[in-house]
């Protein structure tokens, strides 16, 4: 929970955290090293200073420092875990939802678990995504389009065997599908970064919602794009928002690209921990005023009430949450800690 | 001899900095992907690095391949050796580019076409970018919109400009073809001409090509900077015109 000046309780729901492991151990080889490598680097570009944590702690932080990190020193009443497996990088896999499973049955109301699929696991994996969404109540996955799968190093949304997924995700109550865009290899030719393939998601599942991670960046123009003509598609804020920090000239002029295009209503907080903390990127935005002369460029304008839905209200409606019915259970939690 | 190495390299430097990343539409040398450049008669050995080890092949292969043919358009340059550092497909790009392959032939089991349609999609993306930094320029000097609209490419290359608007307008020319060869000089990316009615809304739909680019350029000094422990150049927190200035004076760089 964040307190305003004024004493307001803003809720927020985080979404998009991972509990990963990159140690050594569990590197399989050089990509694995290089991707923690990289993720590192936009740790280390866009933290503030004394935000910076050595690469032997990023590299696996462990679960009682994320609660620390996210819950008591953070202010995020709730974080959506978004799984990421990598297994071909991992032995074990970077993030998996197995793995996340441990915190939420921990913290049952502190977390939300989305699971993942992949379309190219043919019809064991749909066997697959109905078990984990029995056992887990799924109400969302992760999908990482880029990741490699045997010979192959990535695929479309709107692939024929992609349709099947949804399909499935829709009939199982799996109502939000998060999508990462890169970083990416494959198809080497065309441009993998491409957001195309959700405009034609977003048409055909109509009731489906998707959210495409990082707002589509690299590719924010094409995103915006897609977003506005299409109902259900929301921009997740990872990796944007912590320019706030380092570049806040940059960032004033992409939120409110983002209010224009695609609107208060869709627009979700991630802080995309542990690459960076909640504290420091909730405190920020919510001190974060836009300047005169970019609120003139767009007319909007980035109020209190559209930092309440970005921080917390949005995703509670794609999630169900109900928000007063949740801050109720949190503070009965507290006092018997106390 | 020694002098004419030292000539010779600021040659290859300002051939390399015609070189563009697509993505970004900023010069490989500005960007510090450039870390060496050396001469040995007509012999020219170029190595450059990158943000990630992630970095699109495609994107890769096309800026490794536009520097060896830059430098190789030097009338002296008899060899050209280009090589990129660490790289998840550092083998293929630094193959392929010495071999003189396109792209399907360096990646001939992952690749179904080459990268003109990328380079064209970016060149667009680029040819919109400096088109509005011009626009919006032009504007601010008080020329009417029905006016600068009306323009064709000759009476634009007439206008009356301070550095900074010669620098947008060489920029912008530079891509001007790309949006096809009529005479009209302000067209849109399909090469229809622009409103004077709605230029408003024309302009905002394309500001946001800019600010993606400029957003990704921010990102991608910050990653290459981290991970290769050098200090961040300073930038300025905000984009401005003088991001598009400083590109386009180190790329207008005439090659003796």
């Amino acid at each position: 929970m964040y307190k305003t000046a004024d004493g307001e309780e803003i809720f927020i729901i985080d979404g998009h955290v991972h509990l990963w492991d990159a140690s050594p151990e569990n590197i399989r080889n050089i990509h694995g090293k290089q991707f923690i490598d990289c993720f590192y680097g936009y740790h280390a570009a866009l933290s503030p200073p004394e935000q910076l944590w050595t690469a032997e702690k990023f590299a696996k932080y462990g679960p009682e420092q994320m609660v620390k990190d996210l819950f008591i020193d953070g202010p995020d009443d709730m974080a959506i875990f978004q799984p990421t497996y990598l297994k071909d990088f991992y032995k074990t896999g970077f993030n998996t939802l197995e793995q996340n499973a441990v915190l939420k049955t921990r913290y049952p109301d502190r977390f939300i678990l989305n699971g993942a699929f992949d379309p190219r696991d043919g019809e064991g994996g749909l066997e697959a995504l109905e078990a984990q969404a029995e056992t887990y109540k799924l109400k969302g996955v992760k999908l990482y389009t880029a990741e490699w799968n045997g010979d192959s190093r990535g695929y479309k949304l709107s692939d024929p065997a992609a349709y099947k997924y949804l399909e499935k995700a829709e009939q199982l109550g799996i109502k939000n599908i998060h999508v990462h865009k890169g970083p990416t290899i494959l198809p080497l030719d065309r441009d993998a970064f491409d957001v195309a393939d959700i405009d034609h998601c977003a048409t055909d599942f109509p009731n489906l919602n998707f959210i495409v991670e990082h707002c589509g960046l690299p590719r924010l123009d094409d995103f915006c794009w897609i977003a506005t003509q299409e109902s259900n598609v929301y921009g997740g804020l990872a990796v944007v928002l912590p320019f706030i920090h380092s570049r806040p000239g940059y960032f004033a002029k992409v939120i409110s690209e983002l209010l224009f295009w695609i609107g208060e209503d869709k627009i979700l907080f991630g802080s995309d921990y542990g690459i960076w903390t909640p504290k420091w990127l909730v405190e920020k935005f919510m001190n974060f005023e836009l300047p005169e002369e970019v609120m003139k460029e767009t007319g909007k304008e980035l109020t209190l009430t559209a930092k309440r839905k970005i921080l917390g209200e949005n995703a509670a409606r794609l999630y169900n949450v109900d928000i007063a019915a949740q801050r109720a259970k949190h503070s009965r939690a507290e006092q018997m800690v106390a | 001899m020694i002098e004419d190495d030292r000539a010779r390299i600021e040659e290859v430097r300002a051939a390399l900095a015609t070189v563009t990343d697509p993505e970004l539409d900023e010069s490989v040398v500005e960007l510090g992907f450039v870390t060496a450049i050396a001469v040995a008669n007509a012999a020219v050995d170029v190595k450059f690095r990158l943000p990630t080890y992630w970095c699109a092949a495609n994107f890769s292969y096309l800026m490794a391949s536009d520097m060896r043919d830059a430098v190789a358009a030097l009338p002296w340059v008899e060899t050209v050796a280009v090589t990129l550092d660490e790289h998840m497909f550092v083998e293929a790009i630094n193959n392929g580019v010495a071999a003189g392959q396109d792209f399907t032939q360096a990646f001939p089991a992952e690749a179904q076409a080459n990268l003109a349609g990328i380079r064209l999609n970016f060149g667009l993306k680029s040819y919109e970018r400096r088109q509005e930094a011009l626009l919006r320029h032009l504007l601010g000097l008080g020329h009417a919109p029905d006016i600068i609209l009306g323009l064709d490419i000759a009476a634009l290359e007439r206008l009356t400009l301070d550095g900074e608007g010669c620098a947008l307008r060489s920029r912008y020319l530079e891509r001007r073809n790309l949006a096809g060869d009529t005479p009209t000089a302000f067209v849109d990316r399909a090469g229809a001409p622009i409103q004077a009615e709605t230029l408003t809304i024309y302009l905002r739909n394309i500001r946001r090509v800019g600010l993606n680019a400029e957003f990704n350029g921010a990102l991608c000094r910050g990653l290459l900077a981290a991970r290769y422990g050098d200090a961040p150049k300073t930038l300025p927190p905000e984009p401005d015109l003088i991001d598009f200035l400083r590109i386009g004076a180190s790329a207008a760089t005439p090659a003796p």
